[in-house]
Parts: structure tokens; sequence; C-alpha cells
């Protein structure tokens, strides 16, 4: 049987993604590119005798070296042995799509383009020769709609067909005499050298004058390097002094008037467009005045669907783990073995599947958002105030919002963002927005100490959140991310309406995936945890006695200087890293107290605080280390173990912080 | 014809790309040429967000935004 490797590259909402999954269905997988951040989703399907491999590509608008979406695209037409290049572009937005078919032709690539949204186009009076422009780019051109099947028949011939017979795709790409001279000349010189004839000549020569970083370094490493480098620099003089402006414009310039032409002999436009459906949409949805209500309704929405419809589901599942614990406690009977399996495994595996409800909604939520495009709204009205607050892009507000429920969603939220950094700088502030979890710590701690002043105590909190969430994020910019500039540059597509199949496969891949990653890695540290504090054997569980009530006993002097120095308080931390509300019943626990018995434990509380070291311990369980579960996402996010070290440190100092100038604070200021 | 800075033309307006200084992110000025941003292209302000900043444009027979410090390097005509 054949084998025939497909790489799928296009712009982005464009409905690369919906033809790969109408493609390949539930035969798919998604990985990371090696060694990359970069998402690799791959799938398979039969095609008459051949099986045939689909490779999502990122989506681009470009292959230059602007980001690692580009980079990793690139280097799999260049190097992977890919047998056929599929470019899908779209109808309706011709011009800019064909800029990357352009620069792969460039590259020489084996190519068939997929022409998308053909039935969209002639309802706004575009029509598309396909014979014509399929002869003038020299490569077979294909009708289809991504969202049904119309025309994937007919397209996968024509790559069983291209695999065979490959299509050398630069043989009719021309960019105006002047440049074409001269890049000849240049493409002579590369091409005495054997070093670089692994790729087109051309292609070095464009990439050359383009001024791209990996090419030239590439270049200088090889025998020809002084002459090729020396007419590269002898020639951007030239075009400047021809053309007068930089070569980096006359190649682009170079390229879309090739598309002009193109587009003049086998497309028929209306000269005036007419007014579409997404502008009309657009007029009411960014509007002046209603754009801002607008977008705090539907994050309100948002909010309220993922975390009040996913409450009574988590309620449900937390109630399903508590009754299997207490029908194993009762078959077993008491002992260190029922213990390992109710409080490690139960209660490990449970606090994995608590998060599905909410994972799961979230998903949905926002897959629909980003499908129709009204993300790309939000992120436009909301931009002024994450690039003012935090030097963030617009679209880093949703993640935040999603953080005040859970932390977890929030950080996978981070994916509709296109720039690896600002990915890691809003998941690195994101554990400041104060989670729900936290809630019933500060229930218990205002019911012992704050009575009378209880909502505006538990505001301060939330807000302080935020103001520690802006400053941290300004001292990252200045240290860890320095240099980090995040221009807007961003598509707002048109409005279309999402597909249901994309939504449901997307949100299962990353239910899947959470449960596979960062379940492993709360189950683990929820089973050390129970180790630590079971052992020596014996002793009662997470009492002083044991290694975990011995370790907050060995650290609780560090803690003497934000007001709380005590053992307890230390060992609730502890379990606190667990999940937040953990520290609730902890301190049940080592009084002795039931957990539902609310008013022994805030009255056992207070004998050991004051208000002020009271406040100093809320805020020190709203900025230190999120919960494992937090941990796991980000460590599963970013894949690797660097990030979430870095998150762990940050908020541990930042809480030291900012608890010790509270306590110190306070006590100047004579409260106690 | 008057040339002006992309981000001095109100909402409505429309004109003809005809140069993008080099001042401002290199890398930036890349990516906008190949979104379309070339010498000769039309382009129009359509919207500026509610809050005064991004503004979104159209060319090349799509929209994209801008914030207004990224748009006043490019030169237009109109």
């Amino acid at each position: 049987m054949d084998n025939i490797i497909v790489g799928l590259a296009g712009n982005p909402n464009v409905g690369k993604t919906t033809l790969f999954n109408q493609l390949t269905g539930l035969h798919q997988h998604v990985g990371n590119w090696p060694g990359k951040t970069v998402e690799k989703a791959e799938g398979h399907l039969n095609y008459n005798d051949a099986r045939i491999d689909v490779i999502d590509l990122p989506g681009n608008y470009a292959l230059s070296a602007h980001t690692m979406e580009e980079i990793v695209s690139r280097d799999f037409i260049v190097d992977e042995n890919s047998d056929v290049i599929v470019n899908i572009i779209d109808a309706t937005n011709l011009e800019r799509n064909l800029y990357l078919t352009v620069q792969m032709m460039e590259l020489g690539a084996n190519m068939v383009i997929a022409l998308n949204m053909n039935k969209l186009a002639r309802k706004k009076d575009i029509y598309v020769d396909v014979e014509k422009m399929s002869d003038l780019l020299g490569v077979p051109v294909v009708e289809i709609e991504a969202i049904d099947d119309t025309g994937s028949e007919k397209l996968l011939k024509t790559v069983e067909e291209a695999s065979k017979h490959p299509i050398k795709s630069n043989k009719k790409l021309v960019y105006g005499n002047e440049l074409k001279e001269h890049l000849a000349e240049l493409q002579e010189l590369i091409k005495q050298d054997k070093n670089l004839l692994d790729v087109p000549a051309i292609w070095t020569a464009i990439k050359l004058l383009e001024n791209d970083k990996i090419v030239t370094e590439k270049v200088q490493n090889s025998n020809n390097s002084n002459k090729i480098l020396n007419e590269t620099e002898r020639l951007k003089k030239h075009l400047q002094d021809v053309f007068g402006e930089s070569s980096e414009e006359v190649i682009a310039n170079g390229r879309y008037s090739f598309i002009d032409g193109l587009l003049a002999e086998s497309v028929k436009k209306p000269e005036v467009e007419k007014t579409s459906f997404s502008e009309k949409v657009d007029r009411i949805v960014t509007n002046r005045i209603l754009g801002l209500p607008i977008f705090l309704v539907v994050m309100y929405l948002i909010f309220e669907i993922t975390f009040t419809v996913g409450a009574p589901f988590q309620d449900l599942l937390d109630e399903g783990f508590g009754l299997l614990g207490e029908a194993v406690a009762s078959f077993f009977g008491e002992g260190w073995f029922t213990s390992l399996i109710v409080d490690g495994i139960i209660g490990g595996v449970g606090g994995v599947l608590v998060f599905l409800p909410i994972i799961i909604l979230m998903f949905l939520m926002i897959s629909i958002l980003e499908d129709t495009g009204y993300l790309a709204r939000a992120a436009f009205v909301m931009d002024k105030v994450m690039h003012k607050l935090v030097g963030l892009h617009g679209k880093a507000f949703i993640p935040m919002i999603l953080g005040f429920g859970c932390g977890v969603p929030g950080i996978m939220a981070t994916r509709t963002m296109e720039h690896e950094r600002d990915r890691l700088l809003t998941m690195m502030i994101l554990p400041f927005m104060s989670c729900s979890a936290r809630a019933p710590v500060y229930a218990l701690f205002v019911a012992a100490f704050f009575t009378a002043y209880e909502g505006p105590i538990v505001f301060s909190l939330y807000i302080l959140g935020i103001v520690v969430a802006i400053l941290v994020a300004a001292v990252l910019k200045k240290t860890m991310f320095k240099g980090l500039s995040t221009p807007f540059v961003m598509e707002l597509p048109s409005y279309k309406l999402p597909s249901l199949k994309g939504v449901i496969l997307h949100t299962w891949e990353k239910v899947r995936h959470f449960i596979r990653k960062a379940g492993t890695i709360i189950l683990l540290t929820s089973i050390i945890i129970w180790i630590l504090s079971s052992v020596p054997m014996g002793v009662e569980y997470g009492s002083q006695e044991s290694v975990t009530g011995q370790i907050g006993t060995a650290i609780a002097p560090i803690f003497e200087p934000i007001g709380f120095g005590e053992w307890q308080p230390a060992v609730a931390l502890i379990f606190g890293v667990v999940a937040k509300e953990v520290v609730v019943s902890t301190f049940g626990s080592l009084f002795g107290l039931d957990e539902d018995n609310e008013d022994g434990i805030a009255g056992a509380v207070s004998k050991l605080f004051t208000p002020l070291t009271a406040y100093s311990f809320m805020v020190f369980v709203l900025l230190y280390v999120p919960c494992f579960a937090a941990i796991g996402t980000v460590k599963q996010e970013t894949n690797s173990w660097k990030w979430p070290a870095v998150m762990f440190a940050v908020t541990t100092i930042t809480a030291y912080i900012v608890s010790f100038i509270v306590y110190q604070g306070g006590m100047l200021l004579g409260f106690a | 014809m008057v040339s002006r800075k992309l981000n001095e033309l109100h909402p409505g307006e429309e004109g003809t790309i005809l140069s993008f200084s080099n001042q401002g992110d290199v890398g930036l000025k890349r990516h906008l040429l190949g979104m379309g941003f070339v010498k000769g292209s039309k382009i129009k302000v359509e919207k500026v967000a509610p809050l005064g900043d991004p503004i979104k444009l159209q060319l090349k027979g799509y929209s994209i935004c801008l914030r207004k410090d990224e748009a006043k390097n490019i030169e237009v005509e109109s």
C-alpha cells in the first residue's frame, strides 16, 4: 500500500482545520513539533489503495522567520519528506491568501491548491475561473467546501496524482523584468555552491534580499559566502536606487504584482463590493457606545455558563467520589490501606475529574467564540485596556476573566493567543486572579474576624490580586520578558457559523490531553502528599507528627515575619497546594473538628490569628503557588518544566513580599 | 491629493499607501508587507475601537486591526 504524506498549509481563518477534520475525522492525534511549543496535528485516511497521512501545518500569512509557526511550516516544506502540500485558500480573500501560495511556489513545493468558500464568493459576486487560474499558476486548483465534503473526492484524486507525478510549482512564477534579471545573477552564484542546493536557488536569493536571518546565516557558513553576500549587498543598494524603497519592499511588491496580474485574468468581481454581513454585524458589535456593553455581556455569559452550569456537575462528581470513598471505607474498615485508597487515590482521581465539567464547557464556549469570529472583535474592543495595564494583547482578557473562576481553563484559554511570549506572560500572571477555590478560605477568615466588613474585605482581596498582576507583569516585562513587544496585528475574519464537528473534536482532544498529562501530575502529587502525611506508620493523617506536619513545623519560622509562625498555618498552606479549598478542611482536621463544622473551625482559627495576621494569611493564600492542577496544566501547555517552575517561584516570592508589606505595614500603623 | 499618516485618517476615509517608514519594529514591518501593506494598495479606515485605539482597516478585500502607534509609520495619499 502506498503511503502519501500531505502537509496542509494556509492562512489562519480559511477553513484549514475544518478541512483537516473533514478528511481525517477521529483518526487524528495532536502533539507538539519536536522541541517546539507549536502544536502539531496529524491524522490519516485511506484513499483507494493509499494511506494518506495528513499534517495540519500552523496557519501562516507568510514564510519568513517572523514567528516560530512560520519557521515550523517552512522547515516542513523544505526538510521533511512530505509528498504533497495542499494549500487551502479562501475564494473571498484571494489576494492575501495567494501571498503565501506564491512563497511556497518559490520553494518549488509539490503543491495542490484547494479553493475554499466558493459558495460565499458567488454570493459576493466573485467568480473564479478555476482552469485559468490553475493554468496561470502552473498548479492544480480544486474547488472545495471544507464545511461539507464538496470536492473532497476530486481533491484526494489530485493529491494522489501529484504524489506520482510531482508538480514543479516555480516554473511559472515571474517577478517583473528588473527584479527577474537581478535575481538570476544572484541565483547563478548560489548555484555554484553545492551546500546551498538543497533548496531552489531562487528561494535562497529572495530570502537574502529579504534579510532573512536564518538563510543569511546558512549562507555565511558556506564556501561561496563572500561572493554571494557581496552581490546581495550590491543588489540591495541597486534596488533601493531604482525603486526608491528597500529590497524587502520591492520583493513584497513583486509578489503582489504577480498576484494582481493573475487575478485580473482569472477572477471577476464587482467594482464596489457589497456591504458584507460581517460589516453590518461589526457596526453593532464594535460600536462606539454598544461595543463595551456587548463585550461585557458576552464575558458574563461565558463565565456564568462555564461555572454556574458546571457547578452542579462538579458537585455530583464530588459527591460520587465521596460516596465511593465511604463505600470503600466501610468495606475495608479503618486503616492505612483504606486511607491510601480513599484519601490518596480516590481523592486524587476525583481531584482530576472534578475539573472536567468546567473544562468542557469552557472549550465549548471559547471554540464557539473563536469559530464565529467574535473572539477577534472582543480583543479589538479590549486591547486598549490590556495594553495600557499589563502590556498584553487584547486577547489576554478572556483567560484572565476565566481565572476568576478557575485558573485551569484560564491557562488553557491562552491558546487563542498567537505569540508564544504573550501566552507565557499571561499564564504567569493568571494565578493572581482570585479563583473560586480561594473563596472558602476567605469565608472562613472573614467569619472569624471581620463580621462587620465581610464584603469590603473580600472585595479588597480581589482588587489586590488584579493590582499585583499588573505590577508583576510590569516587572516580568523588564526582566524575563525583556524586549517583548506585542504588536496588535490581527485579522478580523468574517463571521461564520461554527462547525459542530470541529467544536466537539477540539473539545474532546483537549479534555483527553488534560486527563492524560495534567491528570497524571495531579494524581501523583496527591499520592505523594498522602504518603508524606501518613508516615511514619501509625501517626494520625496530617498531624504534627507526620512528615507533612514536621515539614510544616520546620518551615513555620519562615512565616514569622509575615504574621503567622505557628506550625498549623504552615501545614495548611502545604495542603493548600493540592487545592486551595483544602486549607479550610486542614484547619478542621488539625483541630480535630469535622470539616462541616464551620463555626467550630472559625472559633479555633480565631485563637491562632489576629485580624491583621488573618488578613496577611488571606493575602498569602491569594497570591502563593496555585494548585497542582494549575501547575500541571502549565506543564502540559508549555511542554516543559521551566514554566511551572517559574510560576512556582514568581507566585511564592510575590506572596511573601506582599504579605510582608501588609503585616509589617499594618503593625507600623498600629493594627494588631 | 494630500499625504497623511495612516493613523490620522478618520473612519470612512480611504487612501493609497505611499510609503512605509523604517522607524518602527522592522519585524512588524516585514509581517505587514506580507499582509498587503505595500505601495499602491488601497486602504480604508473602517472603525476606531470604542476606547479610541486600535483601528480597524480594510485592504485587499479583508479586515485587519492595528494600533495607532503602529499605523503612524505608514504614509497614505488621500
